[in-house]
């Protein structure tokens, strides 16, 4: 088995791996149709189109995450990220209203809380990481403080506002890969465009950043130039996932790290879509699984903790970690 | 050439290094030695553009580093720290392989395997080109970060020691090695030494620390005296000739 593995060039895995992607979204798209085809494929394209972009989203910006921080079990959603993502849209709730948050055009909305969330991570960087000289693990400190501080702002707010108000809040807090609006669906479609570029540019200079701060900077990297430009792509990146699907912690950290295992190699050109392509297959996967075995007796992210649970021991019990 | 200036470094209240003043040659090897805490190591990562300084300037070629274009100074030296830690799962070729990362920009070309290969030879590493750096031995290890810089081909090379872990057969051969081409290829190698004896045998200068200053900057016959050795580690030693060689004996 393990010599075997050693045979398989990358680029042979990540195509296994694009097959098996591909069998799980066909599985997905014809099992057990019983409405009509065109009502199926309009009804399971969009959940699938949202299941890939909550796929890249939250495999990329774990993986850029932990290589920028050179750490393979932490993930984007300890910084709080997703806290102050929730905290932005409480206090639009909360400040304006349900009727005028409700009135919101859908794209200003989202392009203001995003542009708050990115300019607060980037202000924290900037300041701690490169004026104060601290290093990213207080960085990350300070945002796991922060995290739960933005967490218990939220839920200030939630008790005090009117419980129709909360009703309108928790709608769009939590979000499910049913009810994906398709406003966000077509942001989504221009954020993922623009991240991939810059990838794509750049993933050579990725492989470096996971060396650590001392060896790229050696090597003739940027590495506060580069750690900015990753901050403002993982906070882009986990506010898009939030605002499809709202949180989801474990499940980055699962996907990643198998694509570690079954990659073979340390280059983010493999990396990146082997993340990608685990993501989607444990996604759709699960959900087929949820649909047409468990016919909905329970919750995705209770099948995927789940599998990711179970991982996980294998992991420790075979000490590959 | 590289120059400090005024060059200071301060953790809260306590000053790590204060009014360095130095100049390093283009060719020739230089080792730096000093008691524990004297801020060698400091000095290499501030030199090296690894860390700010609080105050002072270190140039190249009369520019300051830190305005340089890093990707291009990447091809001009390259520093070696005590500590490395990698969390990525590598074989000591594509340890090898990052050396190259200046000249290659993640697409290694056959020139650039050539040096791979040519890094990993000196190191006698060979056999364990495909190991994974994680299963190596600490000697192993060191040798083959040694090799990744020496890939990188920069005309100066610090490394902060680089004697580290390794056995007396690995240890000479690197001190020849580097020897050799600091000589034969004139670059300036710039170690941090512990062992004075080694520093001695292959230098041909050596900058003494201590309390964050530079208390000698001196040929190794002027330094290897009772007087000037007694006075940097702030312990009795005594250099005696052995084969018309000054040795200090200092594990008696």
């Amino acid at each position: 088995m393990q010599t075997n593995r050693l045979l398989l060039t990358p680029k042979m895995r990540l195509l296994i791996a694009a097959a098996l992607a591909l069998l799980t979204i066909t599985l997905f798209m014809s099992f057990n149709v019983k409405a009509s085809w065109e009502f199926t494929l309009m009804f399971r394209g969009k959940k699938l189109l949202t299941f890939l972009i909550v796929a890249f989203c939250i495999s990329t910006a774990t993986l850029l995450f932990q290589s920028m921080s050179n750490n393979r079990i932490i993930t984007p959603a300890i910084m709080g990220f997703d806290a102050l993502y929730m905290l932005i849209q409480t206090s639009l709730v909360f400040t304006l209203g349900a009727i005028q948050y409700a009135a919101l055009n859908n794209y200003f909305k989202w392009a203001i809380e995003i542009s708050i969330l990115v300019v607060a991570s980037s202000f924290l960087f900037q300041w701690l990481f490169i004026k104060k000289q601290f290093n990213l693990y207080l960085l990350i400190l300070i945002g796991v403080v922060f995290g739960v501080l933005f967490r218990s702002f939220s839920s200030l707010m939630m008790r005090m506002i009117d419980p129709t108000e909360f009703g309108v809040l928790q709608d769009s807090l939590f979000a499910s890969f049913n009810a994906a609006d398709s406003y966000l669906l077509t942001i989504s479609g221009v954020v993922v465009c623009l991240i991939s570029g810059f990838i794509f540019r750049y993933h050579h200079q990725f492989d470096v950043m996971a060396l650590g701060k001392p060896i790229a900077t050696n090597l003739g990297i940027n590495h506060a130039d580069l750690t900015r430009a990753s901050i403002v792509i993982i906070t882009v990146l986990i506010g898009l996932s939030t605002s499809l699907v709202g949180p989801v912690t474990f499940f980055g950290l699962l996907v990643v790290n198998v694509a570690y295992i079954v990659c073979g190699t340390h280059l983010h050109r493999y990396l990146i879509p082997m993340s990608i392509l685990t993501a989607i297959i444990c996604l759709v996967g699960s959900d087929v699984l949820l649909q047409h075995v468990l016919h909905y007796n329970t919750k995705l992210s209770i099948i995927i903790e789940f599998i990711g649970g179970v991982f996980f021991l294998g992991l420790i019990l075979r000490k590959k970690i | 050439m590289i120059q400090t200036h005024q060059l200071c470094l301060n953790y809260g209240s306590s000053q790590i290094l204060k009014d360095i003043n130095l100049t390093f040659k283009e060719s020739g090897v230089t080792s730096i030695i000093g008691p524990n805490g004297a801020g060698k190591s400091s000095l290499l990562s501030l030199v090296c553009r690894l860390q700010k300084p609080s105050s002072g300037s270190v140039t190249l070629h009369g520019s300051n580093i830190l305005q340089l274009d890093n990707a291009k100074l990447a091809k001009q030296l390259a520093i070696l720290r005590q500590e490395n830690h990698i969390v990525s799962r590598l074989t000591v070729e594509d340890l090898v392989c990052f050396g190259r990362f200046p000249y290659h920009q993640g697409r290694p070309s056959a020139a650039d395997f050539e040096q791979i290969n040519w890094a990993i030879e000196l190191m006698e590493l060979e056999e364990f080109k495909q190991r994974y750096i994680n299963e190596l031995s600490g000697g192993q290890r060191q040798r083959a970060y040694i090799a990744m810089v020496l890939a990188q081909q920069t005309d100066y090379l610090f490394l902060d020691e680089p004697l580290n872990n390794l056995d007396m057969k690995h240890s000479v051969n690197i001190m020849k090695t580097l020897r050799k081409a600091a000589s034969e290829m004139k670059k300036s190698v710039i170690l941090v030494m512990h062992d004075i004896n080694f520093a001695a045998s292959y230098s041909d200068e050596i900058i003494a620390m201590k309390h964050g200053e530079i208390i000698h900057q001196d040929t190794p016959e002027n330094i290897m005296t009772n007087e000037v050795l007694s006075n940097i580690y702030d312990m009795p030693l005594k250099v005696e000739q052995i084969h018309g060689k000054s040795v200090c004996l200092y594990y008696l």
